[in-house]
């Protein structure tokens, strides 16, 4: 072949090729699922409040019933065809972090319960945690050092 | 030079092999393609009773290669070797399905344009006359290659509009040193090419410049015009591919706007089936050839061919480590009638 492209040249060669993806339809999409899932949150939370929970409770309570029907939705296989009509506005709340660590539990039983559950089950929730939980002791630190 | 070699990368078969049989064993969304008339097998449940996606994708290279050598009337103790590959990691799906049919085997890697290639090494076999028969075959399965490469299945996440979906299949074909055709004439044995993709998305951009590149070699040292074929067909470039290799083989001199297509665009009917760019695996070429393509040449509806398979050599790791993403593509010509000695 007698035609040479650096990559730089190539991915501009490619631009206008490559279909881009929707963004202002996923926006809208994310938005709209996104903000469906904080109402039922709220709702959830209301509910508590109804029922003389103390805040932390509440708190709890909600992202515990939240996590349990994207755990249950992803079981079901549903999940998965909201993630795909949705994309972030399903990723982005407890329920999709709940999705994250069902779905590879379920894809790697077949490996048995200690090389598959066990060890994929937080390939994808995994670096969330770490840095999550590294950011909170950070976070925690300063708090300590110049609020406290 | 040695005497078959025409160039670089081009030799021509003096003894052509035939493609005596050929079966296509497909899963479910394929079986609801455009193609659905022409493949051997639809197995419904993607499981095909097995209780792993890797077990599945096994039993359909059984299949295919149990079904190529049923129709092909040779006694399975006659094959002298079975040629296979596929995607999973160590190439398991081909060599437990070998484990089962005890037949030579020799196992062959070359991603998704792994059926060139077994293709290509079996006639080379053939033609040096080491080998009567051989069976040659490949396979890919949607959700065992998802697994391995990408996100677990029950993951809502959305794929890029430029994405391919991996065809669940396996396509078997059993050449002879003897038959009537239709015969493996040339082989262009593809190099590796590597143009910067690191989007492991995008298999079609990041493939069709190894497309091209073993067209171009092909056309060169042959001496042939793209107008000699019926159809020039690549394996899995899918929409998005097609488009950047038509592009770039203009720029190589040559236009193929007439005779071009991909394996890829034409197993699943991208709008209704949702599947992006088109289609893409082993599988995707293995099951096109060995189902369309095999029953267009028999009934002389296309006489001469350029099957060119394409390959992305990425591996789950070299993704992660940010590795672009090098590509290869070999071409078999296929035609009914064996070409006149030069």
């Amino acid at each position: 072949m007698k035609t040479k492209m650096s990559p730089n040249e190539y991915e501009k060669f490619i631009k206008d090729k490559v279909p881009k993806p929707k963004l202002f339809t996923n926006c809208l999409k994310a938005f709209v699922v996104g903000g469906l899932i904080c109402d039922i949150g709220q709702f959830i939370n209301n509910s508590l409040e109804g029922m003389k929970l103390n805040p932390e409770q509440v708190a709890a309570g909600t992202a515990i019933i939240l996590v349990f029907l994207g755990a249950f939705f992803t079981g079901l296989g549903i999940y998965d065809k909201l993630g795909k009509f949705a994309g972030a506005g399903s990723i982005v709340p407890i329920t999709g972090f709940s999705n994250s660590i069902v779905s590879p539990a379920m894809e790697f039983k077949r490996e048995g319960y200690v090389f598959g559950v066990g060890a994929r089950m937080f390939t994808i929730a995994g670096p969330v945690l770490v840095y999550g939980i590294s950011t909170s002791v950070v976070i925690g630190i300063i708090h300590l050092l110049f609020f406290k | 030079m040695a005497q078959k070699r025409l160039g670089k990368q081009t030799i021509k078969l003096s003894n052509p092999p035939s493609m005596l049989a050929a079966a296509a064993v497909v899963g479910p969304k394929e079986g609801e393609g455009p193609l659905s008339a022409y493949f051997d097998m639809i197995q419904k449940d993607d499981y095909f009773g097995q209780d792993s996606w890797e077990k599945a994708e096994s039993k359909f290279v059984e299949e295919a290669v149990k079904r190529a050598i049923s129709k092909s009337g040779v006694s399975i103790t006659a094959i002298d070797y079975m040629l296979a590959g596929d995607l999973l990691n160590q190439i398991i799906s081909s060599s437990f399905a070998a484990r089962n049919l005890e037949i030579p085997y020799l196992g062959v890697y070359g991603a998704c344009s792994t059926m060139a290639e077994s293709l290509s090494i079996g006639s080379m076999i053939i033609d040096g006359g080491y080998a009567d028969h051989i069976i040659c075959a490949t396979s890919s399965h949607f959700s065992s290659a998802e697994r391995q490469y990408r996100f677990p299945l029950e993951q809502g996440v959305q794929r890029p509009p430029y994405a391919q979906w991996t065809v669940t299949g396996s396509g078997a074909t059993m050449l002879s040193a003897t038959g009537n055709g239709p015969y493996i004439t040339h082989v262009t044995t593809g190099k590796v090419v590597d143009f910067g993709i690191k989007d492991a998305n995008n298999m079609g951009a990041a493939m069709a410049p190894a497309a091209v590149d073993t067209i171009t070699a092909h056309f060169k040292e042959t001496g042939r015009s793209p107008g000699y074929y019926d159809l020039i067909v690549t394996g899995d470039l899918a929409t998005v591919g097609k488009e950047i290799a038509l592009e770039l083989l203009k720029k190589e001199g040559l236009d193929l706007q007439n005779n071009y297509n991909d394996c890829g665009c034409m197993i699943f009917d991208n709008i209704k089936q949702d599947t992006h760019s088109g289609g893409s695996g082993c599988g995707c070429s293995a099951s096109v050839l060995n189902g369309y393509l095999f029953n267009q040449l028999k009934h002389c509806e296309l006489n001469r061919i350029l099957f060119v398979a394409t390959g992305a050599l990425l591996s789950p790791i070299s993704a992660w480590q940010g590795e672009s993403i090098p590509c290869i593509a070999h071409a078999v010509a296929i035609e009914t009638k064996p070409s006149e000695v030069k």
